[in-house]
């Protein structure tokens, strides 16, 4: 079981609330495609990924970071149990999307990035340790089922 | 994942844009690292004060800046260029390469805080490979 402090638990909810989902999602998962292209193995039927202005204008792109974002919305609602919540997730990602659970993590640290840029001063070094460790969270409860 | 032209063309550019903050952006980058990597930690134990910001913070963070500022002069061939420092961090100071990386992190995310209109997908590409490409060089001595 993840023990999480108040401070943890306050610093996840206030990031959440603050930050506008159909900016953020976007902004990681078309940053991810870029600086890691490899990524783009995944999304074949997107369309044109050819460069970063393609990409960033994309709009399946776009739809699919705001999936993204929202799906990380069900870990922030229930801190406590994130293994469980993730479970059917984990075994979509691995059964039927066929995604190398390493790229969990190339995501987690563009989605800090968008983020950090987000909050400025406000993205200080507690609140970075507090969000990673919520991702890191997720990224293993998002590898868990892999076999 | 070698470093293409337009990859250094972004990489000085925008050096040049951030330096005169360089030696905070490595101030902060190094006390996000201790904090949120605490293993890291283990490499300072000769410092009285681990805290963000504190003055043997500072100076070093100031020190490892001195060092990218170099390898970006240095950029057409950093294996070369940081012999020295290779030579440093392989035998006498035997960081773990790993920790490399997770300064790296900490200096992108400093800097998504500090230009968060300028530090684009695309200066965000380069530079990773360039931090990447630095930390190869580094780890060049080890064995």
């Amino acid at each position: 079981m993840v023990e999480w402090t108040d401070f943890e638990r306050a610093t996840i909810q206030d990031i959440f609330s603050r930050i506008d989902y159909d900016v953020v999602g976007p902004a990681a998962l078309s940053r991810c495609l870029i600086v890691y292209p490899w990524t783009q193995r995944y999304f074949g039927s997107f369309g044109n990924l050819y460069n970063a202005a393609a990409i960033s204008s994309n709009p399946k792109v776009a739809a699919h970071g705001k999936v993204v974002l929202s799906g990380l919305e069900k870990a922030v609602k229930n801190m406590d149990d994130i293994k469980q919540t993730y479970a059917d997730l984990s075994v979509l990602h691995s059964e039927k999307l066929h995604v190398d659970p390493d790229n969990f993590k190339l995501l987690a640290d563009c989605l800090t990035i968008v983020v950090a840029a987000q909050m400025g001063a406000d993205f200080n070094c507690d609140v970075q340790a507090a969000f990673q460790k919520f991702l890191a969270v997720v990224v293993s409860s998002l590898r868990r089922q892999y076999h | 994942m070698s470093l293409t032209a337009k990859d250094k063309e972004v990489v000085k550019a925008f050096w040049a844009k951030m330096s005169p903050k360089a030696d905070d952006v490595g101030a902060d980058a190094l006390s996000r690292m201790l904090a949120v990597y605490p293993q890291t930690k283990t490499y300072f134990s000769h410092w009285k004060d681990l805290s963000p910001g504190s003055a043997p913070v500072k100076k070093h963070g100031k020190t490892v800046m001195g060092g990218v500022a170099d390898a970006v002069s240095k950029i057409d061939d950093l294996t070369a260029g940081l012999l020295d420092l290779s030579e440093l961090h392989a035998f006498t100071l035997r960081v773990d390469p790993a920790n490399f990386k997770i300064l790296s992190h900490n200096i992108l995310v400093v800097l998504a805080t500090v230009y968060p209109e300028d530090f684009t997908p695309e200066v965000h590409v380069a530079l990773d490979k360039f931090l990447g490409a630095l930390s190869r060089a580094l780890s060049e001595k080890y064995r």
